[in-house]
């Protein structure tokens, strides 16, 4: 096998379609390349490496989608357990299977159309496939709510991919974040499949009713129900924490996206300046509506009264924000590039998110747009930080000791300025 | 006005096959040879023709561009082969050496009593200059520009290299010699780094600043001291020269002799006995290389250690600067899933799946494969933990990619040589080519800006 692959590499070399075979080859068998110049030796990561690190951190979200789906259906059609068993409630075959070919075919689609798309674009213009789309594709299915159309996803998938990515020359070069782009795309072009009560629950949208009632079910997110002024939804603290609530297929779950960007900071692959910033200034946004709210500053009838007063830290427990800080936020392509830029940017982002979400009248969610927002003011946070180390540069120039070349005479001693 | 260096950012590459300390003398090698590549940025013009007799430090050729610059044959023997490349550019110049060396013996000066522009001339024209670079940009020294400082770095951190401390044993006169020479040269102070141990022989020396240095790969570099200890700013010149180099530098101003002798050290988890060797700049590699024997057949050969060494084979030569040569496994093979199995025999800036973490002290056998293929930057945060100086590094590459000489000044070329990104060019995960990306960005602004 491995002989044969290195013979059909030799054979296509050079050729059109050569990229596309090493993509699958070097995913088999890591390449056979040497070190040619500088370092004779290297450290043993790999962007593919990488990648997958983010990808495992993710698996878990996407199995709690699966059964979430499935539980968040027959849920809103049996009426909620009254004493919930994790066994005999939600990791169930019943959920699971629901779960399976609802959330399935848009991780199939998310990955095929992507993955195709790579393919075209690295074939034609000839360099290797980026492995930038495997976490991108793992991201998508998880941040769109469960019923999306195949179709629309399909497009908003090419849409993000081709103008949110390899316009700008592909995975390492890309201003915006190609998953949120994707996401962006799908809620500005078909609203009505993004927010609403109606798209969160499997079968929703179709009008399946809920037993034995005429009512069509439905499900409503919790930022929904704040949104509309009403505190009366039935989902504890802990179902938030725990992740048994309506939501995108996988930003439920708040405690597996803990543990995932634990183990994204412990493996050094994800910024742990960015996490805790990014929760530090949803916090400090969270906390100033708080007090607000206490100040008596706005009256309770006003439509923003119900998200305000939502208790700070409980932001973090619902919606996208904790998925959005944990695995969009750390991009590190689009996001900030030096250590002390990811503290303010990820400040911003936490800080945004909650701004957007409050304020948002149509849809009460901000995260994903204010990470795009912040995504498009890295490069200028980046550019001030390193300006601060370039006047220190400049500032030690003044006490430079500059000696006069030796043929230019005595008198040429003076400092050059800049 | 001592100032001691900790280092806390940087990686040690623990590898197999570190040199013992003991000195075997090497078999005499027949032929000799300068590798041109060696002098980066020196336009070379021929003293002597092919097939003349040269003494041991006689000129074989001199720069163009500083015509007073000589270059000295390490050997006495005839220069039997002058290699060239395309457009007739020199690359190597071989010399067949006699059975009984002759050296040229230059007139000895007083040190005490001579001043600096006596020095210059007595270096420049017996070949000692050869050996001091400058920063910025990395080159011989330019002897027209006066250096606010020099820098001797007697702390070795680099994977496998020589230890400083061990091949200068016993060679404190030559030592002291030349650093009174240098410190002639330069208004400033001569800076000389060691390790905390106190058992190096530069310690002792008269009229130098100390500095005790610590931590991890690259404070052993002198560019990583440059940094904490007087950083050079635009317009500023430093010279920087390797302790080996001292005691060449120090013989011929004490005898007047330019002997070309050094210990080295031949290392690597290829050669099966790896040992220092005394030998002379230019010998054979296979002139030790067998003495010690290699345990395979595909091997990649060294010039110098594995993160800043150029690449040779046995029958090539030891390089100018050069004090150890390194013998790896190639890597040219395929790994099945290699790129999401858990990695246990690879060192690694990660965590992800990797687990050199765990074992810090542990010594791996690391080959040549790239463990990987060449991408954009897209990892950010990494290279910083390894990269101790006051420099943005992913930018600064970046700078020299795109050849924004404004940008390249601002954020420091100046004070960086190729080397003080090997590390980063280690841990990449990109795996792109750092230390080419610098050497090309200095120059650039070299001919841009002079």
């Amino acid at each position: 096998m491995k002989e044969k692959l290195h013979q059909i590499k030799l054979k296509y070399r050079g050729k059109k379609m050569a990229p596309a075979f090493n993509a699958i080859h070097t995913f088999l068998y890591s390449p056979n390349e040497t070190t040619h110049s500088g370092s004779h030796v290297r450290s043993a990561d790999d962007l593919k490496r990488t990648m997958n690190t983010v990808i495992m951190a993710l698996v878990p979200c996407l199995l709690f989608g699966i059964f979430n789906a499935g539980y968040q259906h027959y849920s809103a059609i049996n009426g909620f357990p009254a004493e919930f068993s994790l066994f005999e409630h939600f990791l169930t075959w019943e959920n699971f299977w629901l779960g399976a070919i609802t959330v399935l075919p848009i991780v199939i689609v998310s990955y095929g159309v992507g993955l195709a798309i790579e393919f075209i674009f690295a074939v034609i213009k000839g360099h290797e496939v980026e492995e930038g789309y495997l976490v991108t594709g793992m991201l998508v299915p998880l941040i769109v709510p469960v019923d999306t159309p195949l179709w629309m996803l399909a497009v908003a998938v090419a849409f993000g991919v081709v103008i949110g990515k390899e316009v700008f020359g592909g995975t390492g070069m890309n201003i915006l974040n190609p998953a949120l782009t994707i996401r962006a795309f799908l809620f500005f072009a078909y609203p009505t499949w993004m927010s609403g009560d109606k798209v969160w629950v499997h079968g929703a949208k179709e009008g399946v009713t809920q037993a034995g009632s005429a009512d069509a079910i439905s499900g409503e997110t919790v930022l929904g129900y704040l949104a509309q002024g009403s505190t009366e939804f039935s989902y504890s603290l802990s179902d938030m924490f725990y992740g048994f609530i309506p939501g995108s297929v996988g930003e439920t779950s708040t405690v597996l996206i803990l543990l995932g960007g634990l183990f994204l900071v412990f493996s050094k692959i994800a910024s742990w300046r960015i996490m805790l910033s990014a929760v530090i200034g949803s916090l400090a946004m969270g906390l100033i509506f708080n007090g607000i709210v206490a100040a008596e500053w706005i009256p309770e009838y006003s439509k923003f009264y119900g998200l305000m007063n939502f208790e700070y830290w409980q932001h973090l427990l619902v919606g996208g924000l904790a998925f959005g800080i944990v695995f969009m936020a750390t991009d590190p392509v689009t996001g900030s590039q030096t250590n002390r830029g990811k503290w303010i940017y990820g400040f911003l982002i936490g800080f945004m998110s909650v701004m957007i979400r409050v304020f948002n009248p149509g849809y009460p969610e901000g995260v994903f747009l204010a990470i795009l927002l912040m995504n498009v003011f890295a490069p200028t946070i980046d550019h001030y930080v390193v300006r601060g180390n370039i006047k220190r540069r400049m500032k030690r120039l003044k006490t430079a000791t500059i000696h006069p070349k030796v043929t230019d005479g005595v008198e040429a001693l003076k400092t050059e300025t800049v | 006005m001592s100032k001691d260096i900790r280092i806390k950012k940087g990686l040690n590459i623990n590898l197999i096959g570190a040199a013992e300390q003991t000195t075997s003398k090497a078999v005499l090698s027949n032929v000799y040879a300068l590798n041109l590549d060696d002098f980066h940025g020196i336009t070379p013009k021929m003293l002597v023709k092919q097939g003349a007799e040269v003494k041991a430090g006689e000129p074989l050729f001199y720069n163009k561009n500083k015509e007073d610059m000589f270059f000295v044959s390490p050997v006495s023997g005839e220069l039997v082969e002058i290699i060239r490349g395309a457009r007739r550019k020199i690359l190597t110049l071989k010399i067949l050496a006699d059975k009984t060396q002759e050296y040229l013996e230059h007139k000895t000066i007083n040190i005490e009593k001579s001043d600096a522009e006596s020095i210059k001339t007595f270096l420049l024209q017996s070949g000692g200059w050869s050996f001091l670079k400058q920063r910025p940009y990395d080159i011989i020294a330019n002897p027209e520009i006066t250096p606010k400082a020099i820098f001797i770095s007697g702390y070795t951190t680099a994977p496998l290299a020589a230890d400083a401390n061990y091949v200068l044993n016993g060679k404190e006169a030559e030592l002291q010699a030349a650093i009174s020479a240098l410190g002639k040269l330069t208004p400033g102070q001569v800076h000389v780094s060691v390790g905390g141990a106190g058992n190096s022989p530069l310690e002792k020396l008269d009229g130098i600043t100390l500095h005790k240095v610590s931590g991890p790969h690259p404070a052993g570099l002198v560019g990583t001291q440059i940094n904490k200890i007087d950083p050079i700013n635009k317009g500023e010149v430093a010279w920087t020269v390797t302790p080996q180099d001292l005691v060449i530098i120090g013989e011929l101003l004490l005898t007047g002799k330019f002997n070309a002798e050094r210990i080295i050290a031949l290392a690597g988890s290829v050669v099966k006995a790896p040992k220092y060797y005394s030998t002379k700049i230019g010998a054979e590699i296979s002139t030790f290389l067998y003495g010690s024997g290699v345990n395979q057949d595909k091997f990649r050969l060294i010039n110098g250690d594995v993160l800043t060494g150029s690449k040779t084979h046995p029958e090539g030569y030891l390089g100018f600067y050069n004090n150890t040569v390194t013998a790896i496994p190639e890597g040219d093979d395929y790994e099945f899933f290699g790129w999401n199995k858990p990695v246990f025999n690879k060192i690694s800036s990660t965590r992800a799946l990797t687990f050199s973490w765990m074992q810090p002290k542990k010594k791996y056998d690391l080959d040549t494969n790239t463990n990987g293929e060449h991408r954009a930057f897209v990892v950010t945060g990494l290279y910083e933990d390894v990269f101790p100086l006051d420099i943005y590094p992913l930018q600064l590459l970046k700078a020299c990619m795109v050849k924004d000489l404004d940008e390249m000044e601002q954020l420091g070329l100046y004070e960086v040589a190729p080397e003080d990104f090997s590390l980063t060019e280690f841990i990449c995960i990109s795996k792109q080519p750092h230390q080419q990306i610098i050497r090309e960005g200095l120059d650039l602004l070299h001919q841009e800006i002079g």
